[in-house]
Formats: structure tokens, C-alpha cells, sequence
């Protein structure tokens, strides 16, 4: 799994960093996605995909293939 | 995970936006294999509204960057997609809606997300320079008089009024906010914050005509003219946005059987009737936390509460206790809310500083916390999000949270 954020449709809520902190943080400064890990483990990969659906703005993408 | 005994055969979803894709996408990323319809009266594929006042409203962005999900995404779903078509009538007892077009829809388990729709002044439909701003038309036309109006005037002191003031302003347009608050959002954010507010716009230009409510418009020509205030001045336009509330849109409910009062109400697992779920803005259900019916018009909740809706769906009957939680974007300013304010609550600023423009302020009401507040402070504010949770957590139960 390949994954990638949108730091320009990135709303700043944090929902990502409370489904998966391994793989997201935000930046101190505005709150903006920060990606920590884009190919994370196999065991974070339903993690992942929710952050996915839940995003608020649509910031993230996963390709499954990768 | 494999879908519960339970589980329908068929789900009809009304309501094609952040809450009825999102409970459709839920329903497969949970084990749902059975058939997923979702309908929506827009013609449109599913977009997000937040940008409408944003993004696309100030040309940042092609409306097309609104769109919730690549087409490949949506075609994975394994849903039909009926759009462009309206639930005009509902029968509970026998799950079935039946559309403007004529179609007969049946499901085992039927699902409202037909979100909300804006009020509007009486006779301003068909009155040309009056917009409102709901959907991704709303916000095309908004953006196309913006660009050619020389006076905007924006009635509603709430969370859109405000963003789109702001947006507007830094567009370049001259603007004046009008509304019955003495300072913007003071009934929710209470007068230290809201008066914040009000220097900010103050200082990016806006003109701020607060304190007064508004009785009418002015027309001439079926154009409209300008805003009447209840003291009686007028404040001259050619162009109005009309954003002073928003209502829960279930006429189509009518004579259906389930109860409506200021939104479809629900039990505290989002279920309206056998078989029956609501969620997102249409929604009010009995959240246990608080012990109150409650409805929520943001964003997150649209996608938290179909999470929710398609479990229970799938059998697992959770109550659903959100902690609240909306941003706003104000000129440069990003705003974070989490929990409920108040306008009489006890407000503190525990990080940052007001006079810099970073801070965190919370909210305290006989002596608990109920919501804090982030300006410019995204991180640092999602960080305190625990310190409001107890509040709607289901103390009978030990809620999660
Ligand atoms: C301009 C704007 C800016 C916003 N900004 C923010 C923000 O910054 N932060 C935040 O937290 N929230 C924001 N919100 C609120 C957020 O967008 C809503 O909470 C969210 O859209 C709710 O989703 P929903 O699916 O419940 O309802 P909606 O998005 O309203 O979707 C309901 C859908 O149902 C359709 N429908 C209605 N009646 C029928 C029918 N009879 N048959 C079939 N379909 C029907 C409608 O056409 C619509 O597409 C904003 C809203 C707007 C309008």
C-alpha cells in the first residue's frame, strides 16, 4: 500500500492522527497533515483505509497496488 | 469482519452527500455484501459542501476538486447510483420511496441523509441578486455575482455568514455583515471570542452592521436593492447572501410514519423506525452522553454517525455519543471546536496568546469543561479534545468515547 496526502485540501482536523498516529501527524504551526509513514505496515492497512473514508476533506489516497 | 445475522439483503441510502456515501462506504468496509442503492435529487456526483464557502467560492479551486471520490473510487462501491432524482414520499411500515421520476424504490433497510436546506427570506425566490449557499450551484452563481457586485451585504451571523464575509472581502468585494448579535457568533462562542471575531473582520475590511435585526429585503425591478433592519435603515446591495439558518429538509416525509420535530428523530443507535436510520444533518437522535435529543450540522459528524448508522445496520446496536467537533476557516484564521460553547460559559485561554492571534481557550460551565476552542492552534486544540470527553460520555454505561 502507497499512500499520499493533499496538504492543500488538508482541513487541519486531526481525524487521520486519532485512526492511525503511526502514519499521521500534523504540523505544529497549522495543524496541517504530516505523512510519518507512506507505505505502512500490512497491520495498519484497514487503519488506513479508514482514515480514508472519514477524512473530512478528502485529503488522503491510498493505491492499493504499490 | 463478516456482516452480523441480521444484516439486509438490500440498502437504500437517501441522500447522496458526506453522510449517505459515507454510510454506504461504511456498509462495505464493515462486510456488507448485499445490494447498496443510493439516491440523491442532485445531478451532480457526491461533493463536499465545506469548500463551497471556501475553495470554490473564492476560485482557489475548480469545482471539480470538490468532488468527494475519484470515479474509480465510487465504482468499487458496488452501489447503483440514482441520481439527478428525489424521494418525494417514504412509507415506513413498508420501506419503500417513490421518487419525482416515478421510480419504486424497496429495501430491507432504508436510510436518511437528506441533509438540510436553507432558510430563506419570504418571496426572495425568483428576486434576482439573492443567493444562497448550499449546494455547488448555489456557490457557482454566488462566485459569478461576487466577481461583477460593487455592494454585498451578508445576512447571518453564524459560522457560514462569517466564512462567506470573509471569503467575499478577500475577493475584493465591498462587504457588510448584518445580524442580530452584537458580535459574530456570539450566542455560541460568548463576547471575549466573538468579539475577537469582530476585530478581525473589522480589520480585513468588512463592515460590520451588527446589533439589528433584519426584517426584509428592498427590490426594484425583481432585483433586489437592499437589506431593511429593524431600526428601520437600509443597507444598499447588489448582491445578498442569504445565511441565517439552515432547516432539517424532510417534507418529503410527510404522512410517512416517522416522527419528525426539528429533524427525523432516532434512538440513541440512530434508528428512526424498524428498519429506519437517519444521519448527519438531518438527524436527531438521543445522544446518551447528554441525556438530550441533539443534532449536529458538521462535517465530521456526517462521516462519524454513518459509521455508527451502518453498524447498527449490520446489527450491532452501539448508542452513538460523539463529541462534537467543527472548523471554520475566517480569512487566514482556522477555528477548532471541540465539545459545546457557550455564550455564558467561563472561558479561559490556557495556551497561546489573544493579542499575538494563537490561542486556546477553554469553556467551563459550573465547574466542568465543555468545550474548547482553537484559533490558529489546530494541533494544540485536537490535543485537549480529552479534556471534554467525560461530558458525553454515558455515565450508566462508561461510554466510549
Ligand atoms: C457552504 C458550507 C460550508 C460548510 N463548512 C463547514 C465547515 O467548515 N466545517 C464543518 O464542520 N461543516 C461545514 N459545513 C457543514 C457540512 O457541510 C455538513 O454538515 C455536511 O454537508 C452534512 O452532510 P449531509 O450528507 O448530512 O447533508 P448534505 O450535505 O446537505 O446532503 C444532503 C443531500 O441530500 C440530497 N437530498 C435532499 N433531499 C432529498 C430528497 N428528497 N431525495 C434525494 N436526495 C435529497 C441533497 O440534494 C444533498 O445532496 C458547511 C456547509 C455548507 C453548506
Amino acid at each position: 500500500m502507497k499512500v499520499t496526502v493533499d496538504d492543500e485540501k488538508c482541513c487541519a482536523a486531526g481525524t487521520c492522527v486519532m485512526v492511525a498516529p503511526e502514519v499521521f501527524d500534523q504540523r505544529e504551526e497549522d495543524g496541517i497533515v504530516i505523512l510519518l509513514d507512506p507505505t505502512p505496515a500490512a497491520e495498519l492497512h484497514d487503519a488506513v483505509r479508514e482514515c480514508v473514508q472519514v477524512c473530512p476533506a478528502g485529503a488522503i489516497q491510498v493505491s492499493e497496488d504499490a | 469482519m463478516s456482516a452480523g445475522r441480521s444484516a439486509p439483503s438490500g440498502v437504500l441510502v437517501v441522500g447522496a452527500s458526506a453522510a449517505g456515501l459515507s454510510t454506504a462506504e461504511a456498509l462495505r468496509r464493515k462486510g456488507f455484501r448485499g445490494g447498496l442503492t443510493v439516491l440523491g435529487a442532485e445531478p451532480h456526483q457526491p461533493y463536499d459542501r465545506p469548500p463551497l464557502s471556501k475553495q470554490v467560492l473564492s476560485g482557489a479551486w475548480e469545482p471539480d476538486r470538490a468532488l468527494l471520490r475519484r470515479p474509480d473510487q465510487l465504482s468499487s462501491l458496488d452501489a447503483s447510483f440514482v441520481l439527478g432524482d428525489a424521494a418525494v414520499s417514504l412509507d415506513a411500515e413498508a420501506r419503500t420511496v417513490h421518487t419525482a421520476s416515478g421510480r419504486v424504490l424497496r429495501a430491507d433497510a432504508i436510510v436518511v441523509a437528506t441533509g438540510l436546506r436553507p432558510r430563506t427570506f419570504a418571496g426572495q425566490d425568483g428576486l434576482a441578486g439573492v443567493h444562497p449557499l448550499r449546494t455547488l450551484d448555489d456557490a457557482a452563481a454566488l462566485r459569478s455575482a461576487l466577481t461583477a457586485a460593487s455592494r454585498v451585504v451578508v445576512v447571518g451571523d453564524g459560522v457560514l455568514g462569517t466564512e462567506i464575509a470573509a471569503t467575499a472581502r478577500a475577493m475584493g468585494a465591498s462587504v457588510t455583515l448584518a445580524g442580530p448579535q452584537s458580535a459574530p457568533l456570539e450566542s455560541q462562542f460568548g463576547p471575549l471570542i466573538a468579539r475577537q471575531l469582530a476585530a478581525l473582520h473589522a480589520d480585513r475590511g468588512v463592515d460590520l452592521r451588527l446589533g439589528a435585526g433584519v426584517t426584509g429585503l428592498g427590490e426594484q425591478d425583481g432585483h433586489v436593492t437592499g437589506v431593511h433592519l429593524a431600526t428601520g435603515e437600509v443597507l444598499p446591495a447588489d448582491v445578498v447572501v442569504v445565511a441565517f439558518g439552515s432547516a432539517p429538509a424532510t417534507d418529503w416525509l410527510a404522512g410517512s410514519g416517522l416522527k419528525v420535530d426539528n429533524g427525523v428523530v432516532c434512538d440513541s443507535s440512530c434508528r428512526a423506525a424498524d428498519g429506519i436510520y437517519a444521519v448527519g444533518d438531518v438527524a436527531r437522535w438521543h445522544h446518551d452522553g447528554l441525556g438530550a435529543l441533539l443534532r449536529l450540522e458538521n462535517r465530521t459528524n456526517a462521516t462519524e454517525q454513518a459509521g455508527h448508522v451502518a453498524s447498527a445496520i449490520l446489527g450491532e446496536n452501539r448508542p452513538y455519543t460523539p463529541v462534537p467537533y467543527f472548523w471554520t476557516d475566517q480569512f487566514d484564521v482556522k477555528i477548532q471546536v471541540y465539545g459545546v460553547l457557550s455564550a455564558d460559559a467561563e472561558v479561559t485561554v490556557v495556551e497561546g496568546d489573544m493579542a499575538q492571534g494563537r490561542f486556546v481557550a477553554r469553556y467551563r460551565r459550573g465547574g466542568v469543561t465543555t468545550g474548547v476552542l482553537g484559533w490558529r492552534m489546530p494541533k494544540q486544540t485536537r490535543m485537549r479534545r480529552q479534556e471534554v470527553v467525560d461530558v458525553f460520555q454515558d455515565s450508566r454505561s462508561g461510554g466510549t468515547s
